[in-house]
C-alpha cells in the first residue's frame, strides 16, 4: 500500500511501488491534468510538485513520494480555503494568452510556479534553466513575457509593502 | 493514371473537385435537417452554424478542430460580428461529427486553390450546394491554414449576415414596419423611431420561419466591431487549469489500455511473438492481440501495459528494406536528379537556350532529412465497440474523415460510429485521417473487446511510427548575363506535392525550367506544417541569397529589384528589413539574414540575426517578420500563429532530422530528436500588414516556411559558410565576415 497527499487529500493506493507517479496520477486516481509527453523526463510535460519541488512524475517511482504532498495542476487552482482560485501564474498565463494547444501547459505552469515559490525574482539564466520544458507550439516567448510580467509585479508589491513599513 | 501518392494528402476533396460544379442546384433543406436532429425543444438552427436560443444566447458551432490556432474563438468572431450578436452572450461549440456539418465552404478553397473554376468565389452568396459535394467527400478538416480563410470568410460570415437579415425581417414583420427601419446592435434588434426592441431570443423562432437569403449582405470593414480585434481566446482558462480534455484524457466507463509496438521497418509484418504466457501473468494484463504489422497488450493500466509489453518478444519480417539507410535514400536521389526523365512543372521563356547564351552559371544542390511531427500530446485512440456500433474518443484534425475511417476498418455503417472530438495536443498535419496507423491500429484492437480501449503510444513509437515529411534534394542552376543579371532559372527536385506551387519562384526571371522527378522509398510521408514548403522555401531563398552575394549586392535590394510586379512582397520585405534595422550594423558579433515566401495566400518576410557560440555553433537572437495575410481577425491570436510557425519552422532548421538506418528510424525520443526550448528561443517580433481587396490569407503555416533561410542567410554573412543542407546542429562556424558589398 503505497500512501500519499494528492492535492491536500490523503490516498491509499494498492499499486507496485516502481509505478511512475505520472501513470498513477492518471491512471488510478483519474487527474488528466498532468500530462505525458515522453516518459524520460525530457520534456517537462509530467511536471507536479512534491512537497513543493517540481518533479518529472514520469520517471518517479510513487515508492518515493510516499507519506509526501503532491500538488498537480488541479492542486494548483484550489486556495487555502478549498475554493477554486487562479494564481498569478494562471492569471498571467490567461493575460498574455500563452496556451495554444495546451497540452505542455499544465506542466509548464507547474514548472514557473515552483522557480518563482522558490525565488520570487530569477534572472535569465535561473528562468531558462528551471523552465527546460518542450513546448511543440512554440509559446516560449510568451512563456517569457508572462515570468517577466510577474517578476515585475512581485517586485512592485514589494516595493509597496517596503514602503508600508517606512 | 499516373496518381501520385502524395496528392491524397490534402487533396482527396480536390481531386473529387470537379464534382462540385455538378451539385450547382441548391437546395438548402439542411435547415430542416438541422431543427430536427440537433435542436431541443425551444431552439432555434437559423443557419448550419448558428443557434439562438431563447434565453438569447447564440451559440456558433464550428465545424474546425481546436488544435491551438485560436478556431474556437475567431470563426464565431466572424459571424458574431456579422449578426451583430453581443460577445458576451455568444457560445461556441465544437460541431459533431455528422454530414450535417460537413465542411462544404473547405472544400470550395481547396478547389479553388487547384485553379478549378468556382463560380461566384466571395460574392457574398451562400452556396449551400457545395456542402453536398462535402458530404461525400467527407470532410472536416482543420489543415492548409483554411479555418479563417475559407470556413471563415464564405461560411461564418455569411451564416451570420442571413441570420441577422432574418432576425430583422421577423421583427419588422412583428412590428408591421419596414426591415430598413430596423438595426441589429448588441444581441437586439431596434426599431428606432418606435423605440421598439427584441432580443435575438425572442426573435428567433419567428425568424426560423424565414427563408434563409441567398445573398446576405456583408458588412464593409469599417462596420467591423469583432473583427480586427484581439478577443481573448475562448478555450485558454480551460488550458491552464487542468481542465481541456485532450484525446488521451478520455475516460469511458470501464476503459482498458494498449501499449503497441509496430514493425520497426516500415512495410514489415509480425511473424511471431514468444514469451506470452509469461506477460500474461503479469499484473493488470487482460490479453495479447497480434495485428498483421504489430502486437499490443492490453492492460488496466498504461504503465502495466507498457511494462509487460518490455517483455514481450515480437519478431517482425522486413527482410526487403533492412539494409536501407539515409545515405542510401540521398544516393538514390542524387542518381534520380541527374537522370533525364523529368516532369515539367513550370517551363517559362527558353531557358536552354538562355543558358547556352549565359556568360557565366552557377549550380547548387541542397538537401533536408525527414522530419517527425512530435506532437506534444503522442498519438492516442479510444475505440468502444458495443451494441454492433461503436463509440471513438480522439483529437482530429478531421473528425468526418476519423469517423469513415474507423467505420471502414470496423466494417461498419458510418452511422454507426460516433466520434468525440476533443482538443488536440498539436496537430501539424500529423492528425490527419490520411495518416491511419494510429487510429486502425486502436480501432482493431478494440475489437476484441466489448469496452473501451485506449490505445496510446509512446513517445518512441509516435517519433518511429510518424508519416515523415518527406526527405528532399533539390538542384539548382542559374545563367547570368555579362552584366551579372540572372537570366536564366533551371531546378530539378525530388518529389511533387502540395502545395503544387511550392517550388515556383516569386521574381522575375525570363527563362524557366522547373522540373521533379519522383524517386518513391519505403518510408511514409504526410502533411508536415507548411507541405512542401518547409523544404522548397529553404532551397529557393538561400539559392536566390548565393545569386545576391554572387553579384555583390545587398540580399535585400537584389530580391526587391526582381519584385517590381508585386508590391505586396515587395511590402512585407521592406517592412521585415526596415524593423529589423537592415541598412544598419547587426550589433557587434551577430549578422542577419533575410528570407521570402508566399504560401497558403499570405505573403511572409523574415530577417534573422544571428550570432555564434563558443563553440562555434548557431544562436538564432532575433527574428522580425512581417506577414501579408489580407485582413487579420485577431491580430492576437494571429501573432500567436506566426511565432509559433517561426519557432516549428526554427526548430527544424536547428535540430530536425529523422535519419534511416537499416530500414528503420533512429531517432526515438526528445533527446535524440531535439526540440528548441526556451532557452534557445529567439525574440520574435511580428508584423501584421492588410492589403485590401486581397483575399484572407492563412496563417496557421505560412510563418514556417523561410525561417531556415533567413537563419542560413544570416549565417553565411556572418562566417562565409554556405549552408546547403540541413540540420544545423551538425555545424561548427567561424565568424568570418564577409563585405556586403550591397551596403559599401
Ligand atoms: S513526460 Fe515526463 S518529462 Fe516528458
Ligand atoms: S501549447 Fe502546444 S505544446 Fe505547448
Amino acid at each position: 500500500m503505497i500512501e500519499f497527499t494528492i492535492n491536500g487529500n490523503t490516498r491509499q493506493l494498492d499499486i507496485e511501488p516502481e509505478m511512475p507517479l505520472l501513470w498513477a496520477l492518471r491512471n488510478e486516481l483519474g487527474l488528466t491534468g498532468t500530462k505525458f509527453g515522453c516518459g524520460i523526463a525530457a520534456c517537462g510535460a509530467c511536471t507536479v510538485h512534491v512537497d513543493g519541488q517540481p518533479v518529472r512524475s514520469c520517471v518517479t517511482p510513487v515508492s518515493a513520494v510516499r507519506n509526501s504532498q503532491v500538488t498537480t495542476i488541479e492542486g494548483l487552482t484550489v486556495n487555502a480555503a478549498g475554493n477554486p482560485a487562479l494564481t498569478a501564474v494562471q492569471q498571467a498565463w490567461i493575460d498574455h494568452q500563452v496556451p495554444q494547444c495546451g497540452y505542455c501547459q499544465s506542466g509548464m505552469i507547474m514548472a514557473v510556479s515552483a522557480l518563482l515559490a522558490d525565488n520570487p525574482n530569477p534572472d535569465e539564466a535561473a528562468i531558462e534553466r528551471s523552465v527546460s520544458n518542450v513546448c511543440r507550439c512554440g509559446t516560449y516567448p510568451r512563456v517569457s513575457k508572462a515570468i517577466r510580467a510577474i517578476i515585475a509585479d512581485n517586485a512592485g508589491s514589494a516595493a509597496s509593502a517596503q514602503g508600508d513599513t517606512v | 493514371m499516373k496518381m501520385n501518392r502524395r496528392l491524397f494528402l490534402l487533396g482527396t476533396t480536390v481531386i473529387g473537385g470537379g464534382l462540385l460544379l455538378g451539385y450547382a442546384v441548391t437546395r438548402p433543406d439542411r435547415q430542416s435537417l438541422a431543427n430536427r436532429d440537433h435542436t431541443s425543444a425551444g431552439q432555434s438552427f437559423l443557419t448550419t452554424w448558428l443557434r439562438i436560443d431563447p434565453d438569447n444566447q447564440v451559440t456558433v458551432v464550428v465545424p474546425h478542430s481546436e488544435m491551438g490556432q485560436g478556431v474556437l474563438t475567431s470563426l464565431p468572431m466572424m459571424a458574431a460580428d456579422e449578426m451583430d450578436a453581443d460577445w458576451n452572450q455568444v457560445r461556441v461549440e465544437q460541431a459533431p461529427a455528422t454530414d450535417l456539418f460537413a465542411n462544404g465552404v473547405l472544400i470550395k478553397g481547396f478547389a479553388m486553390s487547384m485553379g478549378l473554376t468556382v463560380p461566384a468565389f466571395l460574392d457574398r452568396t451562400v452556396n449551400f450546394a457545395t456542402l453536398k459535394a462535402a458530404e461525400i467527400m467527407n470532410m472536416q478538416i482543420t489543415g492548409g491554414s483554411s479555418s479563417v480563410r475559407f470556413t471563415g470568410e464564405m461560411g461564418m460570415r455569411a451564416a451570420g449576415a442571413a441570420a441577422r437579415e432574418m432576425l430583422i425581417n421577423a421583427a419588422a414583420a412583428q412590428w408591421d414596419v419596414a426591415a430598413s427601419e430596423c438595426d441589429a446592435r448588441n444581441s437586439y434588434i431596434y426599431h428606432d423611431a418606435s423605440g421598439r426592441s427584441a432580443s435575438f431570443g425572442e426573435l428567433a423562432s419567428a425568424a426560423a420561419l424565414f427563408e434563409p437569403p441567398r445573398n446576405p449582405t456583408l458588412k464593409t470593414p469599417d462596420r467591423f466591431t469583432l473583427m480586427g480585434t484581439a478577443v481573448p481566446r475562448v478555450d485558454i482558462p480551460a488550458k491552464v487549469d487542468g481542465s481541456a480534455m485532450y484525446g488521451i484524457d478520455a475516460r469511458p466507463d470501464g476503459m482498458l489500455y494498449a501499449a503497441v509496438t509496430t514493425a520497426p521497418v516500415f512495410g514489415g509484418k509480425l511473424t511471431r511473438v514468444d514469451n506470452v504466457d509469461a506477460v500474461m501473468q503479469r499484473r493488470g494484463v487482460e490479453r495479447v492481440i497480434e495485428l498483421e504489422d504489430a502486437v499490443a497488450v492490453v492492460a488496466d493500466n498504461y504503465w502495466r501495459a507498457s511494462e509487460a509489453l518490455k517483455q514481450l518478444q515480437p519478431v517482425f519480417t522486413g527482410a526487403e528494406f533492412d539494409d536501407v539507410n539515409s545515405s542510401d535514400i540521398f544516393t538514390q536521389f542524387d542518381t534520380a536528379l541527374d537522370s533525364a526523365e523529368r516532369n515539367e512543372d513550370v517551363h517559362a521563356g527558353d531557358a536552354a537556350e538562355a543558358f547556352a547564351g549565359a556568360a557565366e552559371i552557377i549550380d547548387a544542390r541542397y538537401r533536408v532529412p525527414y522530419l517527425a511531427h512530435a506532437a506534444m500530446e503522442p498519438m492516442n485512440c479510444t475505440v468502444h465497440f458495443h451494441d454492433g456500433r461503436c463509440d471513438v474518443w480522439t483529437g482530429t484534425q478531421d473528425n468526418l474523415g476519423i469517423r469513415g475511417r474507423v467505420a471502414t476498418v470496423a466494417e461498419l455503417n458510418e452511422n454507426d460510429v460516433t466520434v468525440h472530438p476533443f482538443y488536440l495536443g498539436g496537430g501539424f498535419g500529423r492528425r490527419l485521417p490520411q495518416s491511419t496507423n494510429t487510429i486502425d491500429q486502436a480501432t482493431r484492437i478494440a475489437s476484441h473487446f466489448d469496452v473501451p480501449v485506449q490505445t496510446l503510444w509512446s513517445r518512441e513509437e509516435d517519433t518511429r511510427q510518424d508519416y515523415y515529411r518527406p526527405a528532399v534534394s533539390s538542384r539548382f542552376r542559374a545563367g547570368l548575363d555579362s552584366n551579372g543579371q540572372l537570366v536564366a532559372w533551371e531546378n530539378v527536385y525530388i518529389g511533387k506535392n502540395e502545395p503544387v506551387e511550392a517550388a515556383h519562384i516569386a521574381y522575375q526571371v525570363a527563362n524557366q525550367q522547373i522540373d521533379y522527378v519522383e524517386s518513391p522509398t519505403h518510408v511514409p510521408f504526410g502533411a508536415w506544417r507548411s507541405v512542401a514548403h518547409s523544404q522548397h522555401s529553404f532551397f529557393l531563398e538561400s539559392f536566390t541569397d548565393e545569386l545576391a552575394w554572387h553579384a555583390k549586392q545587398d540580399p535585400l535590394q537584389y530580391r526587391l529589384a526582381m519584385l517590381s510586379d508585386k508590391p505586396r512582397h515587395r511590402r512585407v520585405l521592406q517592412e521585415a528589413a526596415t524593423r529589423a534595422g537592415w541598412t544598419t550594423p547587426a550589433p557587434e558579433g551577430r549578422a542577419r539574414g533575410i528570407a521570402l515566401q508566399e504560401s497558403f495566400g499570405s505573403i511572409v518576410a523574415e530577417v534573422a540575426e544571428v550570432s555564434l557560440t563558443e563553440d562555434g555553433a548557431v544562436r538564432v537572437n532575433k527574428v522580425v517578420c512581417a506577414i501579408d495575410c489580407g485582413r487579420v481577425v485577431n491580430p492576437d491570436t494571429a501573432a500567436s500563429q506566426v511565432e509559433s510557425g517561426i519557432i516549428y519552422g526554427l526548430t527544424a532548421a536547428m535540430y530536425g532530422q529523422i535519419s534511416i538506418e537499416s530500414g528503420r528510424v533512429k531517432e526515438s525520443n526528445f533527446h535524440d530528436y531535439e526540440m528548441l526550448r526556451l532557452a534557445d528561443s529567439p525574440e520574435i517580433e511580428v508584423i501584421l500588414l492588410e492589403s485590401d481587396d486581397a483575399a484572407i490569407g492563412g496563417l496557421g503555416e505560412p510563418a514556417t516556411p523561410p525561417i531556415s533561410a533567413a537563419v542560413t542567410n544570416a549565417l553565411y554573412a556572418l562566417t562565409g559558410q554556405r549552408v546547403r543542407e540541413l540540420p544545423l546542429k551538425h555545424y561548427r562556424f567561424t565568424p568570418t565576415p564577409i563585405e556586403a558589398a550591397g551596403n559599401a
